[in-house]
């Protein structure tokens, strides 16, 4: 059982985990300075017959200090936040030349839709597998999402990607897959009685791999 | 008598005989109202508890037969074993009656009610008929919930956030009478929310003693102010996305049908726009009173008084600018999530001042470990760690890992349990003997509070290791996927400890119980407390005083100088004390 | 007194006895019309399942199964045809529903039969016996929908209250699995099989419209009389599109 998170198998894997250290390192100092100190004054403060309390109201140096820490930590957070976030999910972040791949999310399976030969979705030589992501590794991947009924989620734990499939709307979501293997989608979004199944297997192929598959799937396909 | 002594025995009131029906049942007297709240709610906090119980036996031993299960008809668990669709509607009632049965009328029903008029030294709230309302449609909520259990097809099951088209389209569920009750009840708890919030907020403004200015209201009494105004604001918004959601299911409209040019973002919008001030609703209070008994239990000023209360006020009014962060990932304009981030990380430094200011209120403090005292600073330690991780999911892109998985269910528990729940054992043990005129026991107050603690942190602090692993939310069966087989053990862990922690809270159902008739008989002030509540006697009487009282200071002036004891109420006049102007407002 | 309860008790019984033998008599008939459904034209080819995400399920084939949406017999005959009494029989006629259930089996993915028929109040059966999740979708029309789980090996029971041609039944979690089941008020009807036949027995003498369904090429009718205990022949045929 590991105790991290996962293998990062994305070009955003790495920044997404190296975010997630960065807060983890900064909630680790306030949760310690916090807890400690509420350890050590339960310990040192403890009521004693002969003792009273200190009679204070406050000190307004105190407050701004702890107001002001917190706040620039914020911000600062927010700012390297924000910059990932407008890489991976902002508007314009699609790699121009990504391989487009569609995904219709349904009650209870994922129909993937491959552009086929030509390399373009939409045109007569797709095909549609149950339930199978294949991917090229190193290579941009652009996926289609819609939905069929209600909301899925579309979340490969490896890619760290994660984006709802809704009715009505058609959602992009793209990603590069570096590490070959073979990885698994859940779906993220509560969907039904079969939410719990509605699983895909992802296959990360070599690009060489990805050339002889989508061939042989391609064939298979149009039988 | 000197003018101490008067402040000291300031009187009772007394009132003609009512019948029984009237005194107890139909009762105006916001401290009887308060007391029904308290029952009921316990009542629904001990549903919400064995839903979780069902849920967890299912999470720990997939497919297993739960012992006890044959009671439960096939279309629930067939020879015990829990099916997918029960199972995804014990999530959805667990959360529904957890937060809006439980945890939201524990501590707004019952203390608005109890404290506020007892606190600002008034005989009532402005408006005791729409209070003693605000009870019985809460009741009839609950009623149409509990129904909703046992009706033909099953109760909701789309998740407490009932997401639209899941839940508003019964060919995609499978369920039908149990969806549409949900929302009729949804509607009626929202009426009890704003029915109370009215008298709240009325009675604060208007019905405080002379003396009592706004800087010296308790903090208890700030956060459930400040809280009446959320409620009054954020419900309206719920119950018309419920009132639209249920014309969905039963009236052919199609608002949030896509297939028929409905949005299935906007139930989104509306839901999180009433659920993000929900969510302070849910914390504030439990905060106000934390902060009246850390400092009773400190012998000491609160720390920063001014700063808690403007901090009170940020929480709120920045409540309603961060419901985007629960749809980061909901297909919403990526922009919105810049934004909402930004708001979301502010946020967090309010309640970082108020967790200084407890830790800075202990500090040199003479603290004396009561169990009201205990569970108040349980609920520091517990809701710093929920406060905390509340940041990963701020931070958009970690959010993209994380939402919908454990991570978020450990947060949210965090906060809710780790945070409310023991502020309300504190809070109950508290004022339970002003209520019920005798004490808690003290010992078994303390055998349950550090069970409960050990096995609380034992059950959820594990999750966020699931969460970092990528486990879903709200799935029947984890080894479903390869990669969470591995974490089976840890879910089995997490189960046995819930098990456990459940079990625990027989001691506090046990001693509340049998304090009410047996518990020992309590003095007038056992808390040594500077509230204005314990001029009176316990139990307090119907009418509170006969004559107003009078406010003379703040509500913290623990170890003043100015006297010998350790405590100092704000209604003792001492002979330095000049009476203060007439009431705040007139017609008192 | 005693012989006028004694009466009484005894009209009671009868009444009650002949109450039970059911409303107007279920006419009881001898006849019999049977039939073969031909198809023509080249047999269009159904596509592969690829059941690689149930691993369970693919270990139950030799070789990958196909859809079964035109099942078409070596003999050149339809298979999965629905053939039943859609008119004919008298307003008044009422059949009780059998004691025995009708079996739905979900083995190997796939619903057996894919294509069946059951009479109002009849218990249908759903079988499990692959172990592994399914979910059972009724998608009727005039009869209430429902959607149920079966995470493993179990039975689960329903029953029908309306005649309806077709209910479709679904499974969400394995999205190939299709069945059709009919809804009679009448024990008159069959199912094609694997040599194209259907045989409708126990009519009643009149004139019937027989009706064959079929889930890609759409409904034919056909008129018969039967009299007697007389076996009547009427086949129909289906083309290729």
């Amino acid at each position: 059982m590991r105790w991290w998170l996962p293998l990062e198998g994305s070009t955003f894997a790495g920044e997404v985990d190296g975010l997630f250290l960065a807060i983890l390192i900064i909630t680790g100092i306030a949760f310690v300075v916090v807890e400690l100190g509420l350890v050590w004054f339960v310990i040192r403060y403890r009521a004693r017959p002969d003792r009273k309390a200190y009679y204070t109201h406050g000190n307004t140096r105190a407050e701004v200090i702890w107001t002001a820490i917190p706040a620039v930590t914020m911000v600062a957070l927010g700012l390297v936040s924000n910059h990932y976030w407008v890489q991976i999910k902002g508007r314009h972040s699609v790699p121009p030349d990504a391989y487009p791949i569609a995904i219709h999310a349904k009650q209870f399976e994922w129909q993937v839709t491959y552009p086929g030969p030509d390399g373009k979705l939409g045109t007569a030589d797709d095909f549609t597998i149950r339930n199978q992501l294949h991917v090229p590794a190193g290579r941009p991947v652009e996926v289609h999402l819609s939905s069929e009924d209600v909301i899925h989620s579309f979340f490969v734990p490896v890619f760290r990607v994660k984006q709802d499939a809704v009715p009505g709307m058609d959602i992009r979501a793209w990603f590069v897959a570096t590490v070959p293997g073979t990885y698994e989608l859940g779906c993220a979004e509560l969907c039904g009685l079969g939410h719990y199944r509605m699983r895909a297997q992802v296959f990360v192929h070599t690009p060489a791999d990805y050339d002889a598959w989508l061939t042989q799937a391609a064939q298979e396909a149009s039988q | 008598m000197t003018s101490v002594a008067a402040a000291a025995h300031v009187a009772p009131a007394h009132h003609a005989e009512r019948s029984f029906v009237r005194r107890y049942i139909f009762s105006t007297d916001h401290k009887i109202i308060g007391i029904q709240f308290l029952f009921t709610s316990l009542f629904f906090l001990l549903v919400g508890g064995l839903l979780a119980m069902q849920m967890r036996w299912q999470l720990g031993f997939p497919g297993k037969p739960m012992p006890g299960g044959g009671i439960l008809p096939d279309t629930m668990a067939p020879g015990g074993v829990i099916l997918p669709e029960y199972y995804i509607q014990l999530v959805t009632m667990h959360g529904t009656f957890m937060v809006f049965f439980a945890i939201m009328p524990l501590l707004v029903g019952v203390y608005a009610n109890f404290l506020i008029p007892l606190k600002i030294g008034t005989h009532d709230m402005a408006f005791p008929r729409i209070n003693m309302w605000s009870y019985w449609t809460f009741l009839a909520a609950g009623v149409v919930m509990l129904a909703s259990l046992f009706v033909p097809d099953g109760a909701a099951r789309a998740g407490w956030t009932m997401y639209v088209p899941l839940s508003a389209r019964h060919d995609l569920s499978g369920a039908s009478l149990g969806q549409e009750l949900w929302s009729v009840s949804i509607i009626l708890v929202g009426l009890s929310s704003i029915l109370g919030s009215l008298n709240y907020i009325t009675t604060v403004i208007n019905n405080r003693a002379p003396g009592m200015t706004w800087f010296r209201l308790p903090l208890s009494v700030w956060a459930l102010f400040i809280t009446a105004i959320l409620g009054l604001l954020a419900l309206p918004v719920l119950s018309g996305a419920a009132i639209m959601l249920l014309f969905d299911q039963i009236l052919g409209t199609h608002f949030f049908d896509p297939a028929a040019g409905g949005q299935a973002l906007l139930w989104q919008h509306l839901f999180w726009f009433f659920g993000h001030p929900e969510v302070y609703i849910l914390i504030l209070p439990a905060m106000g009173m934390v902060s009246d008994i850390i400092a009773n239990g400190s012998r000491k000023p609160i720390f920063g008084y001014h700063s808690m209360v403007f901090a009170i006020i940020a929480i709120a009014f920045l409540g309603w600018i961060v419901w985007g962060h629960h749809m980061f990932m909901s297909g919403m304009n990526p922009t919105l999530g810049s934004s909402f981030m930004v708001s979301t990380l502010v946020i967090a430094v309010p309640s970082a001042v108020k967790t200084f200011n407890w830790l800075g209120t202990m500090w040199r403090g003479n603290l004396r470990f009561t169990v009201p005292m205990l569970n108040a600073v349980a609920f520091v330690a517990m809701f710093v760690i929920g406060g905390l991780s509340g940041i990963y999911m701020a931070a958009t892109p970690v959010d993209m890992f994380i939402h919908d998985t454990y991570f978020i269910v450990a947060h949210i528990h965090y906060v809710l349990f780790g945070g409310s729940l023991f502020a309300l054992f504190a809070a109950i043990t508290f004022w339970f003997p002003k209520m019920f005129g005798r004490m808690m026991s003290e010992r078994w107050g303390k055998v349950h509070f550090w069970l409960t603690f050990v096995f609380y942190n034992l059950t959820f602090f594990p999750m966020h290791i699931l969460g970092m692993a990528g486990h879903m939310r709200r799935i029947y069966d984890p080894t479903q996927y390869d990669f969470l087989k591995p974490y089976q053990p840890l879910n089995e862990f997490i189960s046995v400890s819930a098990f456990l922690l459940f079990a625990a809270q027989a001691i506090f159902v046990v001693n509340f119980c049998w304090s009410l008739f047996k518990g020992q008989k309590a003095p007038q002030n056992p808390w040594q407390d500077n509230g204005l509540e314990w001029s009176l006697p316990s139990p307090a009487p119907h009418g509170n005083w006969a004559t107003t009282p009078t406010v003379y200071r703040g509500p913290y002036e623990y170890s003043s100088p100015l006297v010998a004891e350790d405590y100092l109420p704000q209604y003792r006049k001492l002979p330095t004390d000049r009476e203060p102007a007439a009431a705040p407002v007139a017609g008192h | 007194m005693r012989t006028l309860l004694g009466l009484s008790g005894v009209l009671g019984v009868t009444a009650i006895v002949a109450g039970f033998g059911g409303g107007a008599p279920a006419l009881q008939g001898g006849a019999t019309i049977t039939g073969k459904i031909k198809f023509t034209g080249k047999a269009p080819a159904n596509p592969v399942i690829d059941m690689s995400e149930e691993p369970k399920c693919k270990a139950k084939y030799s070789s990958p199964p196909r859809e079964e949406t035109v099942v078409v017999n070596p003999n050149g005959t339809l298979a999965n045809v629905f053939v039943y009494v859609k008119a004919g029989l008298p307003a008044s006629y009422k059949a009780p529903a059998p004691a025995g259930p009708v079996t739905l089996d979900q083995d190997g993915c796939r619903y057996h039969p894919h294509v069946l028929g059951i009479m109002v109040g009849q218990t249908l059966e759903i079988k499990n016996s692959d172990g592994i999740l399914h979910n059972i979708k009724a998608k009727g029309a005039k009869n209430r929908p429902f959607n149920i789980s079966q995470p493993t090996t179990m039975t689960s029971t329903r029953t029908f209250t309306a005649p309806e041609v077709m209910v479709p039944l679904e499974c969400n979690v394995h999205g190939w699995m299709h069945a059709w089941l009919g809804v009679l008020p009448h024990p008159f009807f069959a199912v094609s099989g694997g040599d194209g036949s259907f045989a409708i027995k126990g009519l009643p003498p009149g004139t019937y419209t027989i009706e064959a369904w079929h889930e890609k090429y759409g409904t034919q009718t056909a008129t018969v009389t039967v009299t007697g205990s007389e076996t009547k022949t009427v086949d129909f045929s289906y083309a290729a599109k």
